[in-house]
């Protein structure tokens, strides 16, 4: 089973969202989501100042398997994305909710986190969506 | 797990990469027992494999030997890729794919019939693949204790059978080692012991990153009935020695006359993204198409094999995902006993 920790929110497409002390949303994708995509291998994650629609492709993690989009769950400005992943794609994978980070957001004002929460996201994981 | 062939397949057991290295640099270990094995007997069975198989089972004169060969259609088709193994003048054994094993059985029996061979599918045998630097040391003591000497002796691309088990030194992966044919009955055993000498279990994620490094084709992606040999990288297993008279032979010579028009070959990208098949390939000489990616843990890059006109070569570019990125055609043989061999 995965792992979904309580005090995140959560998207049905797997992405994670936690609002850090300033206010700006780090932006990752589940346990689950790497658990089904296997051995990462690359990840584009995007430019700092780049804004992003609700929706809108924010990364593309690509596993051995398979190359998938990563979809920013709400609108903003990329603060920053995750340097590390350049060299070890394989975060994810070992800490998907930790130092495999991919993305941090400054939200337009008004936009919140919002999406579900860890129990309704297991809801999501659990009917393999 | 994924369906293979109609077969329940790990892709991986935990990590797909590791197991890959565990391959290459010691010794892991894959259920194929979706392979399935056909033995063929009566004095009828080296003229039925003459007619039938492309490469030349003439040349097998030593018992065990085997050989990789395609089966083919009248027009050059390919129906199949498999490894066929001499036993003795009333006895040769062949090993084909899961997906193909219903039309490869009515195919061979149909031609076995006016030759009085028995065909006989051993659906009662699970299989075992080996493979690594290490693999024969770790699986010799585990063999039935009949068996041990005598594999232990198996030259490369020989098979021996000891009683209701049958060890080859073959495999799929570029690496030494052993596929194990066993009654059903006695392979999780087998399995539990080889996993606690240290024999890495892994899944088809593993078996085709090594196999696409190896520059081993996989039936259905590189080839199908709807292409040759000679224009699936596969001319090297094709014997027009002599005048045997092969099904395909015809439609071969006439395209080794006029050239084939595409070839299969070795990719590697340039920059950061993964091959993928059905990915469009553009060159000098005209468009193809990848037929198997994926990314090399040994090498650490993308690497695959596309069908391209016959006189493309170097700098081409690869449509990944809506963008060209640049990429190069190389002979399709990229990893051999754990050392890279392409030019970088």
């Amino acid at each position: 089973m995965s792992e979904i920790p309580a005090d995140l929110r959560y998207t049905k497409s797997h992405e994670w969202m936690r609002t850090l002390p300033d206010g700006t949303i780090e932006i990752g994708i589940t346990d689950h989501a790497q658990q089904s995509l296997g051995d990462l291998v690359f990840v584009e994650v995007p430019e700092s100042g780049r804004k992003l629609a609700a929706g809108d492709t924010c990364a593309v993690v690509e596993s051995v398997k398979a190359a998938s989009d990563v979809y920013s769950p709400l609108a903003g400005e990329v603060a920053a994305g995750n340097p590390a992943l350049a060299t070890q794609p394989e975060l994810i994978n070992k800490d998907p909710y930790g130092s495999g980070w991919i993305l941090r957001l400054k939200p337009l004002a008004g936009a919140s986190a919002g999406g579900l929460d860890a129990a309704a996201y297991a809801a999501v994981a659990a009917s393999g969506g | 797990m994924v369906d293979f062939g109609g077969w329940d397949m790990p892709v991986a057991y935990g990590s797909q990469i590791e197991e890959h290295h565990a391959v290459r640099r010691d010794a892991g270990m894959f259920d194929v027992s979706h392979m399935c094995t056909l033995d063929l007997r009566g004095a009828g069975v080296r003229p039925l494999l003459l007619r039938l198989l492309a490469n030349d089972v003439g040349r097998l004169t030593a018992p065990g030997k085997a050989l990789y060969t395609c089966m083919l259609r009248p027009e050059g088709g390919v129906i199949d890729d498999l490894i066929a193994c001499f036993l003795d003048e009333k006895w040769f054994r062949l090993v084909v794919n899961a997906g193909t094993a219903d039309k490869d059985i009515a195919w061979v029996k149909e031609h076995a019939r006016q030759l009085g061979v028995a065909v006989v599918p051993r659906r009662d045998l699970a299989m075992v693949a080996v493979q690594g630097p290490f693999a024969r040391a770790k699986a010799i003591p585990l063999l039935p204790e009949s068996a041990r000497a005598a594999a232990g002796r198996l030259g490369v691309f020989f098979g021996a059978a000891f009683d209701d088990w049958f060890v080859s030194r073959t495999g799929y992966t570029g690496e030494d080692g052993f596929e194990v044919a066993l009654p059903t009955e006695s392979a999780g055993e087998f399995w539990n012991a080889l996993a606690a000498a240290g024999v890495a279990r892994c899944g088809l994620g593993a078996r085709d990153t090594l196999r696409l490094e190896a520059g081993m084709n996989l039936y259905g992606s590189d080839m199908d009935e709807t292409v040759t040999p000679l224009e699936s990288g596969l001319a090297w297993t094709v014997s027009f020695a002599g005048n045997r008279d092969f099904i395909g032979r015809q439609a071969l010579e006439r395209q080794r006359a006029g050239g084939p028009a595409r070839k299969l070959t070795g990719l590697v990208l340039a920059d950061r993204g993964v091959l993928r098949s059905h990915q469009k390939v553009f060159t000098a000489a005209g468009e193809g198409e990848v037929t198997s990616g994926s990314f090399s843990p040994t090498l650490e890059r993308s690497i695959g094999f596309a069908r391209v006109p016959a006189a493309a070569e170097g700098a081409v570019e690869v449509d990944i995902r809506g963008k060209r990125s640049p990429a190069r055609l190389v002979r399709s043989l990229f990893v051999r006993r754990g050392k890279p061999v392409i030019e970088s």
